[in-house]
């Protein structure tokens, strides 16, 4: 199959431009730039978790009674643990008494039972007594009170076994929601920290072509259209090179660092759509808003002579790009609302939008329908972009229309 | 307009730059197989009319074909293009740049890697293969870029002032180069604001002046637009057969005449100066130069601007 000129030009401008990205050395920094800050929070967080594991060890009480009561006890506070945070659950020592207790009551909170704060004499007993330092909110005493007056009750008559029938439903369930909302708003962050990381390096990417003067070498043997679309295409591909490794690079932390039930369970909850399809869009969504975004950053850019112009242009970019974000971020939790629709119809936000989309709703058709307008969008930009370099580049005459407003006087 | 006799040809090309005509309805013809010169000073509109010709920019008004075909970039594959403005990649080695520029025009990678260390041998630059053109002298980079230009045998070479920055070996070497060319078939046109090139080179030629072709023809033809010039010293200052000599005709600071030669011939002339015994030191014809013919054709002002150009 023989592919159409302006794509085989393209390719040749893609490879080109991808091979002396990717094997230059340059491109090492490029890769490890951003799992500098993730290799550092990795390591503080891991060093934080530990000194705070060491600082917030669960208290630790002796329970001075009969082996009967403190095995009844236990039982209640196997009953009642479960809805206490893990780090604030005390944890109980059994020791028999002896004849004098006051002596074995000063041994023990001397460290003759290890690490205590406090000892429980008699805990189902006509007066059970506590005898220790606690923490300011006397959360320890409070878990111990609730564990004697279950113990008490489930004496009087046998412990109940309600079970709680639980269905799980799509937007109904207020916990899923709001963890839907976290998931759609991180998804949408993730996307605009990419593009605006990535995204920004294309204004630049006319200025190699004019500063080696290689523009008009290939503006005489392949279409413009080529130009753009190779230089796009081949940034996206470094870019989702990138990407790939950091992903892998994120992941190999992940599972290093990962514990279960730790902090809001995510995973579990789930997009609406599914982990599969939503991490498909991810990569899908961030091409497109590459594209599109790019398309536009590689038309301005094109327009560029200068390092100079350049760094001027990029911090309007930069702010049109928190505008997209913030635009998308006004459709999050109401899908069907009519700044959600606009998001998703206005093609630079377009993608942020969808990828919220995806978080909270399950159809999957207006990502079909999204995407086709997105590619549209894409092909619109692109023309009118290369169009507009041919009008204002490629001359050897005077100075641009673009540059007689931001470039310096034009040299006579 | 489209003749299968012609590589290129333009009609009436007219391009605005902001609001200034830059090229004022130039039309040319460049014939098959030939060399063809185009020649004028910097700022005449040379290099906006190749752009147009080989499809680079558009133009305002008139059109255009290149090898047939009135898409330029649609034949881009059988054409090879040096631009006035140099450029390659730094980084790229050279059999590498020549290759890319190769696969530009639709010729596979590998048959271009292939070709280049034999290019760049038969130029001298075989240890140069796998250097990165940073390494390269200006020279030696604007050889490679010439081997890429080349590199696909392409029908049409177009070179855009490919004199300029060359030392006087390079600039001997790229006019053998081009003649080899020729001789294969190939057309080639190139720009140039030196008239001595074009006269070696060059079977027909175009003189741009202002954005304007005020000549196109053979370069035979351009020179045969002025009369011969005579150069005569006499050892008698003054005689009857002064009247041969054209009228206003005045010995110069050496006591030279130099004057056309009149319609009637050097054989009146001659008998002339012999019957009035006017003392022949020195007599010479000579045939107008292309430097002649460009100032009759293009004003002296023009030609003033050429020789600061070079």
């Amino acid at each position: 199959m023989r592919w159409p000129e302006w794509i085989r030009a393209a390719f040749v401008i893609a490879r080109r431009d991808y091979q002396a990205t990717v094997f230059s050395k340059t491109f090492l920094f490029f890769l490890l730039g951003p799992l500098f800050p993730l290799a550092l929070g990795a390591l503080f967080g891991g060093v934080g978790n530990q000194i705070a594991r060491g600082d917030e060890q669960s208290p630790r009480i002796a329970v001075v009674s009969s082996v009967e009561d403190y095995g009844k006890l236990v039982e209640a506070q196997a009953r009642i643990a479960p809805v206490i945070p893990r780090i604030a659950r005390v944890e109980m020592v059994h020791v028999a008494p002896s004849d004098d207790l006051v002596r074995q009551r000063q041994e023990i909170l001397a460290g003759g039972q290890g690490d205590v704060i406090g000892v429980l004499e008699d805990p189902l007993g006509e007066e059970p007594h506590f005898i220790g330092g606690t923490g300011g909110d006397n959360s320890s005493v409070k878990q111990l009170a609730l564990f004697i007056e279950e113990a008490r009750q489930a004496e009087a008559a046998p412990p109940g076994r309600t079970q709680l029938k639980l269905t799980q439903q799509e937007r109904v369930a207020a916990s899923i929601e709001t963890v839907r909302k976290l998931l759609a708003r991180a998804g949408q962050m993730l996307l605009f920290v990419l593009t605006l990381l990535l995204s920004t390096m294309l204004l630049s990417q006319m200025l190699e072509e004019k500063g080696n003067k290689v523009i008009e070498v290939l503006a005489a043997a392949v279409p413009i259209d080529s130009i753009f679309v190779g230089k796009l295409f081949a940034m996206l591909a470094i870019s989702l090179t990138g990407i790939f490794v950091w992903f892998l690079a994120g992941a190999a932390m992940l599972a290093f660092f990962y514990e279960p039930g730790a902090g809001v369970n995510v995973l579990g909850a789930g997009p609406a759509i599914g982990w599969p399809v939503y991490l498909l869009l991810i990569p899908v969504y961030f091409a497109m808003s590459y594209l599109l975004i790019g398309a536009a950053f590689l038309g301005i850019g094109a327009q560029a002579s200068t390092a100079r112009e350049v760094q001027i242009l990029s911090m309007p970019v930069t702010m049109f790009q928190v505008v997209l974000l913030l635009i998308a971020f006004a459709g999050v939790g109401r899908p069907d609302s009519w700044q959600a629709i606009g998001a998703a119809v206005f093609p630079l936000s377009s993608p942020f939008a969808m990828l919220g989309r995806a978080a909270e709703d399950a159809a999957l058709w207006p990502h079909l329908l999204a995407l086709a307008w997105q590619a549209l969008w894409v092909a619109l930009i692109l023309k009118f972009a290369s169009r507009m370099f041919k009008r204002s580049v490629l001359k050897s005459g005077p100075r641009g229309e673009w540059r007689k407003w931001f470039g310096r006087p034009a040299r006579q | 307009m489209t003749n299968s006799r012609f590589a290129a040809q333009a009609d009436r090309l007219i391009k605005y730059f902001d609001g200034k005509r830059a090229v004022d309805g130039v039309s040319l013809s460049v014939p098959e197989g030939s060399i063809f010169g185009i020649l004028g000073p910097n700022g005449a509109g040379k290099t906006t009319t190749i752009r147009m010709m080989l499809g680079i920019i558009d133009p305002d008004e008139g059109h255009r074909t290149l090898l047939g075909s009135d898409r330029p970039l649609s034949v881009a594959h059988d054409v090879g293009y040096l631009p006035e403005e140099r450029g390659l990649y730094p980084a790229m080695t050279a059999k590498e740049a020549i290759a890319f520029m190769g696969a530009l025009r639709n010729l596979p990678l590998a048959e271009g890697r292939r070709r280049a260390p034999e290019l760049l041998a038969r130029h001298g630059l075989e240890e140069w293969v796998d250097k990165p053109i940073r390494s390269l002298s200006k020279g030696m980079a604007q050889t490679v870029q010439l081997l890429g230009t080349i590199v696909h045998d392409p029908k049409l070479i177009v070179l855009d002032e490919p004199f300029s920055g060359l030392d006087a070996i390079n600039q001997g070497k790229l006019e053998e180069m081009i003649r080899a060319q020729a001789a294969r078939g190939t057309t080639v046109i190139f720009s140039t604001h030196v008239i001595a090139h074009a006269e070696r080179l060059c079977e027909q030629v175009a003189i741009i002046a202002k954005g304007k072709v005020a000549f196109s023809g053979a370069v035979d033809e351009a020179r045969g637009r002025l009369r011969p010039v005579v150069h005569l010293k006499t050892r008698a200052a003054d005689g009857p057969w002064q009247s041969a000599l054209p009228p206003g005709a005045k010995p110069n600071g050496g006591g030279e005449y130099v004057f056309e030669l009149p319609e009637s011939g050097p054989e009146p002339l001659l008998k002339a100066l012999i019957d009035g015994d006017a003392g022949i030191e020195t007599l010479s014809i000579e045939r107008p130069g292309l430097h002649d013919a460009f100032v009759a054709i293009a004003g002296q002002a023009a030609a003033d601007e050429m020789e600061q150009g070079r």
